[in-house]
């Protein structure tokens, strides 16, 4: 743990979704560099917790702190956390009118107004890094879904930011691709990203987590180190769903 | 009956040179239209009721109403205005083909807007969110992101929409334009052989029609080139 002040804070997060109460006093300090699996079951809040950390839900009341700044209504708020944190997603989301270097080219463009040369050089360095340069000036459904996903990665990666989120990045993945994309996410860990991964692999929450969060019905209901999070939970509810997605 | 195919061939000449006019008409409304169409796709999905209300009201008379007569109303309705005819707009709506384009305009944009709409709606929410957590603004994400998807989806309705209206400036005829359709009715006057000319007449509506389909095909595959696996 580090001893700064934590990157990402919650503080009594509420969301509701109309009369549903989709999370419920959140409390979570998050500190550069740390890596958090967060896992549950269905429903339990968990994609809405890190979409609250980059205003894609805005939340109903509490505090979220990115970088000692808080997040609110104000556009000058939103737009300078958005630049802190990128964010891959269950679909990929990848722009399918673009070419995959103009994928990871438009934000620098328009966000950084990085010069296109520049963007692009960042562009095929990204690329690279998540092992696929060849692939620049191909159309996203050209590639395999691990490729995009891969792809997705670098376009976040490509503007710089301090943390990522990852929202179930493999669940969408045939079972050959998984690894793949697990293995950039390992690798990005390794080289100290701050990371918070909502994900059922349990084996990268258990070899790359540094904190496992397990929630359900919108509350964190355990929070715990890896190790003692698989061999000794604490809760019934952590136990049951443990159980249920370890018994094959 | 007899079919005289000397009329046919003696007429086609005739009615040919008629093509520039139905030609103008079609352009110009398709154009005017569109930036109408633009306009009221805006005030659609602005989110603001005070302009989604009107938009909406504009849209459902203009449906709701035949071309024929929107285009009497413009015609014969309104020169009756005094304002009209004091104002800038009076020296096109004299003119009965400026008449004829005004209608054609307001209503091909009515039904076009909505087109749009569809194709805007059609983008995934998935796509913009992504623009979002890129730091993406409002006005960027609609411009890159929402325009070119939403063209894409919107063009086969749309390319139907202007057959549509290449079809409605026919109607022009009705208020003494000499458009294809109008110098063809003069011709049946002259000669009563309403078979010859009004079926050659057809055919070049046909002509005309496939080449519009053929342009518009084309553009469909330019703008679907990245939707197909193999390059």
């Amino acid at each position: 743990m580090t001893t700064t002040a934590p990157l990402i804070c919650m503080q009594d997060v509420d969301k509701f979704f109309g009369d549903f109460q989709a999370l419920k006093k959140i409390n979570l300090k998050i500190g550069k560099g740390e890596r958090i699996v967060v896992c549950g079951p269905s429903g339990s809040g968990k994609s809405t917790m890190i979409r609250c950390l980059n205003r894609l839900e805005e939340h109903s009341s509490g505090h979220i702190f990115i970088d000692g700044s808080e997040l609110t209504d104000k556009v000058k708020d939103i737009d300078a956390v958005r630049r802190e944190v990128g964010m891959v997603f269950q679909s990929f989301n990848l722009f399918p009118h673009m070419t995959i270097a103009k994928n990871l080219m438009i934000a620098q463009q328009l966000v950084r107004k990085t010069p296109k040369a520049e963007a692009r050089e960042i562009a095929i360095r990204y690329l690279e890094r998540v092992k696929i340069p060849e692939q620049a000036d191909k159309f996203p459904i050209q590639l395999s879904g691990g490729q995009q996903q891969r792809v997705a990665i670098a376009r976040a990666l490509c503007m710089q930011p301090e943390v990522m989120l990852f929202d179930e990045p493999t669940s969408a993945l045939d079972p050959e691709m998984i690894n793949e994309v697990l293995d950039v996410m390992i690798d990005l860990a390794n080289d100290g990203m701050t990371m918070i991964v909502v994900t059922h692999e349990m084996g990268f929450a258990r070899s790359v987590a540094d904190r496992v969060i397990f929630m359900d019905e919108g509350e964190i209901v355990e929070e715990a180190p890896p190790a003692s999070f698989f061999d000794n939970p604490v809760h019934e509810r952590t136990k049951a769903f443990l159980s249920q997605i370890l018994a094959h | 009956m007899s079919f005289d195919v000397g009329l046919i061939i003696e007429s086609l000449p005739m009615m040919l040179s008629g093509i520039g006019i139905t030609l103008k008409l079609l352009v110009v409304s398709a154009v005017l239209g569109l930036l109408l169409a633009i306009v009221l796709l805006l005030m659609r999905i602005s989110g603001k009721w005070y302009l989604n209300w009107p938009a909406q009201a504009y849209i459902y008379v203009f449906r709701g109403t035949p071309i024929l007569v929107q285009i009497f109303i413009v015609y014969y309705g309104f020169p009756q205005f005094e304002f009209i005819r004091d104002s800038i707009l009076w020296p096109i709506l004299r003119e009965p083909t400026g008449c004829a384009i005004v209608a054609l305009s307001l209503n091909t944009g009515a039904y076009v807007s909505e087109i749009l709409r569809g194709g805007v709606k059609g983008v995934s929410k998935g796509l913009l969110e992504a623009g979002s957590a890129l730091g993406m603004s409002a006005r960027q994400k609609f411009i890159y992101i929402t325009t070119p998807i939403a063209v894409r989806l919107a063009l086969p309705a749309y390319s139907n929409d202007v057959v549509s209206l290449l079809k409605s400036t026919a109607l022009a005829s009705t208020i003494t334009i000499a458009d294809m359709t109008g110098i063809a009715r003069t011709i049946v006057a002259e000669t009563y052989a309403p078979y010859e000319i009004f079926i050659s007449m057809a055919m070049i509506y046909i002509a005309f029609t496939w080449v519009l389909q053929r342009t518009f095909g084309v553009i469909e595959r330019y703008l679907g080139r990245y939707t197909k696996r193999e390059a």
